[in-house]
């Protein structure tokens, strides 16, 4: 196996003779003149743009304040039909205070096949980028396992607005701890494979439903997730 | 070394017996067209679209520049976020790798998320070849492997087939693989997509090995990145034991900062999304959260040689965003199949020969699979000088030259198909230094034009195998000029 390593590594150090020896890598230069976000916006702009772009994307996007919360997820599950609801560990337990269906928590034990049959999930999230309609999952508290937010049919995020969301890529690659498990989410899971036709839902979920949760005040410690 | 298939025919041929097939040329046309639209869209949200591309090109510029720098420091951070790193010189070398990886855990099928670095080096039938079966689990990947095909777009691989196609594929093949066909398949493309849910899906659920490539390896903090859409990569990704990634030794960037370029590029450029349905970065394993062991294998089969090459080198710059393919007017006509590789339109013209060599047919025609017209250039998220690096083929296919070839340098000779050329060359060079005999001959051209055939008869055949013969005027320009204002003055 070493033999492999010394082989490719020799191999490159000699393709690259034109290369100057005292060339440090920081000399070639990469100019960063591109923009760290796109257009000026205030925070309420940046959250009404990232509910168009999800929606554009075809998610379900809601609003609601603080106490509204768990009547909306009890409303949501209970149109889908769904008899269970997957949920974390770190979520906010008055979230799904009112949901009928029943909880079922993810456990290290639980297979994919019991987390499969589940009906519905609801996660927090990381961050989302209000540029590109995106979620981003970190693993962190109300978000759980990354299979969690793939296995089930339905998944219902909840988003704090407005300090959970950021303009653009770049802001969002720059709260996030590359050490974690990450999973980006633009819409549900979509193919355009059979004549560029776009269907929803091959493998993860068919119904990505988003709520964007207004916050006022200081941020509930329970539901911040990120590194 | 993987090479082409044995038997694979050179461009110009393959591409006559596509270009003939009225129903591929609809289907491509089609697809390329609607692809190239929405993408001018989506890159023209952004105006600093220029900028970002200028960035991208230098960034990986900088990698490759320093290569060996960057491939040792994502070995470290990968080993210490808990993976192991495997060097792979050539395609056997990493197919051993491999299949002795799956073979130690005693499974006997893996689910694939697409991977062209796996498709080149052929591990499916290598691990086939070692019992193991391999499933493809990308939808146009499914489509393509249980109709025994092969993939024709780096994006939509299974481009070339319509949906009544795809459902006789799906009703005769399913059964033989897992789960068969629902009766009465339809061909709407819902209900195809949900039968290879249901037969994909039970797969997935008891896979104990995952295997994948990558789009993005980052040597700061040993986080690979898989972009896809359906979520077939999220469960080969997560819910195996163990992880296996093949990824080509170009694919490592240096910072986690540096995705924030190629995030906004890649999207764009390919599916013209602003952000594609699902992105996934992990950084060696993590606790209770995915596999438990993660396996990467760094692969060069070709790409060091390439690396040498000063000029072929900006190929390695591709992030496989298949924008070159949905403008080249060529690939437009002949589809992927033609290039005989498994990267096909401009990216495979420049790659392919450089990855493999120009020493068979297929690869000695692959740069001269294009119009030089440069339109894959002008959408390349990496700006990639296509026709600068196609012509220093070409000269390499006729004149032969300096290469590398599995790590050492040699002499090749100038193509056989092209002691025509040369020589027609050699006689034009001749002629336009005699311009005394040069008018002679004009003037014999042009009285005899009626008498000449379409096409040319001898070793010019070659040639006019893929031109038509120029017309030759009723008199050659230097008398008509000379007539018509010459003697005026």
């Amino acid at each position: 196996m070493s033999d492999g390593r010394d082989r490719v590594l020799a191999r490159v150090r000699r393709a690259l003779a034109d290369v100057p020896r005292g060339e440090r890598p920081g000399d070639v230069p990469v100019d960063r003149s591109y923009r760290r976000a796109h257009g000026e916006r205030t925070a309420e702009e940046t959250v009404a743009l990232l509910a168009a772009n999800l929606a554009e994307y075809r998610a379900v996007v809601h609003r609601t304040a603080q106490d509204g919360l768990p009547g909306l997820l009890r409303t949501l599950l209970a149109r889908r039909g769904a008899a269970s609801v997957l949920v974390p560990a770190g979520l906010p337990a008055h979230w799904t205070a009112a949901v009928d269906a029943r909880r079922v928590d993810d456990l290290a034990a639980s297979t994919a096949r019991e987390l499969e049959a589940v009906d519905s999930v609801v996660t927090g999230c990381a961050v989302a980028v209000a540029e590109t309609g995106t979620l981003v999952l970190d693993g962190g508290p109300a978000q759980g396992r990354r299979r969690i937010s793939l296995l089930p049919d339905h998944h219902v995020c909840v988003v704090r607005v407005p300090d959970q969301v950021v303009a653009s890529v770049p802001e969002a690659l720059e709260r996030l701890d590359p050490r974690r498990p990450l999973t980006w989410i633009s819409g549900p899971s979509a193919t355009s494979d059979i004549e560029l036709e776009r269907v929803e839902g091959v493998h993860g979920p068919r119904t990505l439903e988003v709520v964007l949760l207004e916050v006022s005040g200081t941020p509930d410690a329970a539901t911040h997730g990120g590194g | 070394m993987s090479g082409t298939q044995p038997g694979t025919p050179a461009f110009p041929e393959a591409a006559r017996d596509a270009v003939r097939d009225g129903t591929l040329r609809g289907n491509l046309r089609h697809a390329t067209r609607t692809i190239r639209g929405k993408r001018a869209r989506a890159v023209a949200e952004l105006d600093d679209w220029a900028e970002l591309r200028a960035a991208g090109k230098a960034i990986k510029d900088r990698t490759l520049r320093h290569l060996d720098h960057y491939l040792v420091r994502l070995e470290r951070s990968v080993t210490a976020a808990g993976g192991t790193v495997h060097w792979a010189a050539d395609a056997a070398e990493a197919n051993r790798i491999v299949t002795g990886l799956v073979k130690a855990t005693g499974e006997r099928e893996v689910v694939k998320v697409k991977s062209m670095a796996t498709q080149e080096i052929g591990l499916n039938e290598a691990l086939e070849a070692e019992g193991v079966r391999a499933y493809e689990t990308d939808l146009a990947e499914l489509i393509v492997q249980l109709g025994r095909d092969r993939p024709s777009h780096t994006l939509v691989p299974a481009i070339h087939r319509n949906r009544g196609e795809i459902r006789d594929v799906f009703a005769r093949e399913m059964a033989a693989w897992g789960r068969p066909a629902p009766d009465g398949l339809t061909d709407r493309p819902a209900d195809l997509a949900e039968a290879a849910r249901l037969h994909l899906r039970e797969k997935f659920l008891r896979a104990g090995v995952g295997i994948s490539g990558a789009n993005f390896m980052v040597a700061e903090t040993g986080t690979l990145v898989v972009v896809e859409s359906e979520g077939n990569g999220r469960m080969c990704l997560t819910l195996p034991e163990t992880l296996i990634s093949v990824v080509g030794i170009e694919k490592v960037v240096p910072t986690w900062r540096d995705l924030e370029v190629f995030l906004q590029l890649l999207p764009r450029s390919s599916t013209a999304e602003r952000m594609n349905p699902y992105t996934t970065m992990w950084t060696g394993t993590a606790d209770g959260d995915g596999p438990r062991a993660f396996h990467l294998v760094l692969l060069d089969n070709g790409r060091t040689d390439t690396l040498a090459d000063e000029v072929g080198r900006q190929a390695l710059r591709c992030i496989r965003c298949s924008a070159c393919l949905n403008v080249c007017p060529v690939y437009e006509r002949a589809g992927g199949h033609a290039y005989g590789s498994v990267y096909p339109g401009p990216i495979g013209a420049i790659l392919s020969p450089q990855l493999r060599g120009t020493g068979s047919a297929v690869d000695a025609s692959l740069p001269y699979a294009s119009s030089l017209c440069g339109a894959c250039t002008d959408v390349c998220p990496v700006a990639i000088d296509f026709p600068e690096v196609l012509i220093h083929l070409r000269e390499r296919v006729v004149q032969g030259g300096e290469a590398t070839r599995n790590g050492v340098r040699v002499r090749l000779r100038p193509a056989k198909g092209h002691a025509a050329e040369r020589a027609a060359m050699r006689a034009a060079r001749w002629a336009l230094d005699h311009p005394a005999a040069l008018r002679a001959g004009q003037r014999l051209v042009s009285r005899t034009r009626r008498l000449h055939p379409a096409r040319l008869p001898g070793p010019g055949r070659a040639w006019t195998d893929a031109r038509e013969l120029p017309e030759v005027p009723p008199e050659p320009f230097r008398d008509w000029w000379r007539r018509t204002r010459g003697d005026a003055r």
